[in-house]
């Protein structure tokens, strides 16, 4: 999400960052388009909401405050569309406008604004709904077509009954989820134009999926249906990449890659949470910091710190 | 600092302008653990209040006769012995505010705000004025954490001071009740009451 | 509670699941006051987590060996805070003298520790919990270690925001608290695993 931008002090070019933008929307055309196409219009009504509630609160916000009004750049729109398809397709419209204001007032606006919130907005967002309706954020259904809520059956997601879809329904999204995650072909038709235009380096999604597959083979599931199941390709494209939240260096990012990739794994197999990826990703946004400081100026007696971290 | 203010004037002054949560931001611990419900946040206020009182009162009648050196640990025994009282008066008459509170009963003997106005006001001022510190303090803190504890409580429970107020069909944002919400509702209040006063003293008097 | 499993179980709940900072809300004055730069905020910890450990000791001691046989365990919060207080400074005059460089590190924020409900609050819980001895060694040095990576942490945060353009009535205590309520609803990813 709000690329472009690593670290302030930095010099605003709302011309790249609109660019960057307008890129991340492009690849995230598929994964909503495969949403609507699985999970009908509910899921296009809840995009809808989520993206306008973004940049409405935006808009708002800088006007409030006096500030240059900067919704042009496109980076609300990414974070409400972002918000929007991590939520299940049914979810009640009131979750996205509490996500998307959640989003851009708390995490990003209060903080500064786009380049200053230390966390990734959206992912912020989704633990704050998980946590507080946890019901209504998990109510999984299996893809009902056009008219959503007629005869919808609910059903568990692939990392809570493993086994129980073949590969091609992993692949292609024909399985209950939120509604980004479900169509992994979509996601990576969405990385893969990512990668050309070079608005993200392949560094990060390939370390956490590699990371992942590794540990969920060692704790002894199947590595393949791992990584396709649940928000974790989804979250390794399109938000473990957001250049303001993750670390700047190249050693930083594989760092930080490799520690949200066995977050994933470790919340998956041993904690309370089927799916870690968003609570891996905001733990390695808060470490973030601490990677920079270290990847930069390794010589200035650092080494300590880091390891008493990690106990 | 109050010189020769009035009584009402100290008590004032510990309520708004030096309010202990609000502007000192001492005691930061029980304000953010306790405030789940505005009936917790209002006990734990009137436990720090009278413990506040009376070590006020206590430190002010002793404080030429305690020596200079030892005067922290002499402040300490006289705070934890109120404290102690407090723990047994509610382990008998209040359980269930009691086992709410838990382990922040004994912890209001490590509360800043009780050795700060030890320190700095009833160690050098007669026991009338520490008495009417003691309470303005005490209510100052009684009051944020009351109004912290009310707000949870609405959004986390639809109610307040058990009473429900919001309709049935709400569903209540869980978040607040938990630690991230006990840190997120008390800096927004910060910041509104910082805004607040700001807007009021023009561009001075934000205290960071 | 016995086996190497449940040792291990019990200390990554320490550390993570109930974090003193982000699960007890023991011990935020230190964290909120003392974490504007990484390398203090890292000596902060280190001293925490030292006194957290020997005052578990101790006021263990002091409850089981004294208090309950003499029959005067209301007298346990006074007693506690005492020793604790005794203890830090002890060990202030104990760095002082053997490790200057320790001394010169940790020495400004011992004093502060006194007063930290982190180190009284382990104490507490310890007995309240009825940990044995051993557990409640753990409970205070991986407690400590918890507070430590919480404080390190947030002060690695917080030098990022120092070039933020936050508004301006939230500088200061509103913005660390807002960027903890974030921190903490991270780590309640951690739900679960002990």
């Amino acid at each position: 999400m709000n690329l472009f931008l690593s670290s302030a002090p930095h010099v605003h070019s709302p011309q790249t960052t609109r660019v960057l933008m307008r890129n991340v929307l492009i690849a995230l055309a598929p994964c909503a388009g495969a949403a609507i196409w699985y999970f009908g219009y509910s899921a296009l009504i809840l995009m809808a909401i989520a993206t306008a509630t973004a940049v409405f609160a935006e808009l708002i916000w800088q006007m409030l405050t006096g500030q240059k009004v900067r919704i042009d750049d496109l980076s609300a729109a990414v974070t409400g569309l972002l918000v929007g398809l991590n939520l299940q397709p049914q979810a009640p419209w009131w979750l996205a406008v509490i996500g998307s204001l959640f989003a851009i007032i708390i995490v990003k606006c209060l903080f500064g604004g786009l380049g200053d919130n230390f966390m990734n907005p959206a992912l912020a967002a989704r633990g704050v709904l998980l946590a507080s309706w946890p019901v209504r954020m998990t109510s999984w259904v299996l893809p009902t077509g056009w008219n959503s809520y007629a005869d919808a059956v609910t059903g568990a997601t692939p990392l809570a009954s493993p086994g129980s879809f073949t590969l091609k329904d992993l692949l292609l999204g024909n399985i209950p989820g939120t509604m980004g995650e479900v169509c992994k072909v979509a996601i990576l038709v969405g990385l893969l134009f990512l990668l050309v235009t070079k608005t993200i380096s392949w560094r990060i999604p390939v370390c956490v999926v590699a990371t992942t597959f590794v540990f969920s083979w060692l704790f002894g599931n199947d590595p393949v249906v791992s990584i396709l199941s649940g928000g974790l390709l989804f979250a390794a494209v399109f938000m473990a990449t957001d250049y303001v939240t993750c670390p700047m260096t190249d050693k930083g990012q594989y760092i930080y890659a490799v520690g949200v990739g066995l977050l994933i794994a470790v919340i998956r197999n041993f904690g309370n949470y089927p799916e870690g990826a968003t609570y891996a990703i905001l733990l390695m946004n808060i470490a973030t910091p601490l990677i920079d400081r270290f990847t930069k100026n390794r010589v200035y007696g650092h080494e300590r710190k880091v390891k008493k971290e990690n106990g | 600092m109050a010189k020769k203010k009035s009584l009402g004037a100290i008590v004032k002054n510990g309520l708004l302008s030096e309010n202990p949560t609000f502007r000192l931001v001492l005691g930061t611990c029980p304000t953010l653990a306790v405030t789940t419900s505005a009936l917790n946040g209002f006990g734990m206020g009137l436990a720090a209040t009278f413990v506040l009182i009376f070590s006020n009162l206590i430190i002010s009648l002793l404080r030429k006769l305690i020596p200079d050196n030892v005067r922290i640990p002499s402040f300490i025994v006289i705070i934890s012995t109120f404290v102690t009282i407090v723990e047994l008066v509610m382990k008998a008459y209040l359980p269930g505010l009691n086992k709410a509170l838990g382990v922040f009963i004994p912890l209001i003997v490590v509360n800043c705000i009780i050795l700060a106005r030890a320190e700095a006001f009833a160690s050098k001022n007669g026991p009338i004025a520490s008495i009417a510190d003691g309470l303005g303090m005490g209510l100052g803190f009684t009051f944020a954490l009351t109004l912290i504890g009310s707000v949870r409580e609405i959004i986390g429970n639809g109610s307040i001071f058990g009473f429900q107020i919001l309709p049935a069909g709400y569903e209540s944002m869980l978040l607040v009740l938990m630690p991230a919400g006990g840190f997120l509702i008390f800096g927004l209040t910060l910041g509104i009451f910082n805004a607040i006063t700001m807007r009021k003293s023009g561009k001075e008097g934000a205290n960071a | 509670m016995t086996g190497v499993t449940n040792i291990l179980l019990f200390m990554v709940s320490c550390v993570l699941t109930h974090n003193f900072i982000f699960s007890r809300f023991l011990g935020c004055c230190p964290f909120l006051g003392v974490s504007k730069k990484v390398n203090t905020a890292a000596s902060m910890g280190l001293a925490v987590t030292l006194v957290m450990t020997m005052a578990s000791v101790i006021t263990w001691c002091i409850y089981h060996l004294v208090l309950v046989p003499l029959d005067v365990t209301y007298l346990q919060t006074c007693s506690f805070i005492l020793v604790i207080a005794a203890l830090v400074q002890v060990i202030e005059m104990f760095l002082k003298k053997t490790s200057p460089a320790l001394y010169k590190a940790l020495g400004i924020y011992l004093p502060l520790i006194t007063t930290n409900c982190a180190v009284l609050g382990v104490a507490v819980l310890n007995i309240t919990d009825e940990l044995n001895l051993g557990y409640a060694i753990l409970n205070g040095l991986f407690g400590g270690l918890g507070f430590m990576l919480a404080i390190v942490l947030m002060a690695g945060v917080r030098e990022r925001l120092e070039t933020s353009k936050i508004p301006e009535p939230l500088k200061g205590f509103p913005i660390s608290l807002i960027s903890a309520s974030l921190m903490a609803v991270a780590f309640m990813g951690f739900g679960g695993l002990a």
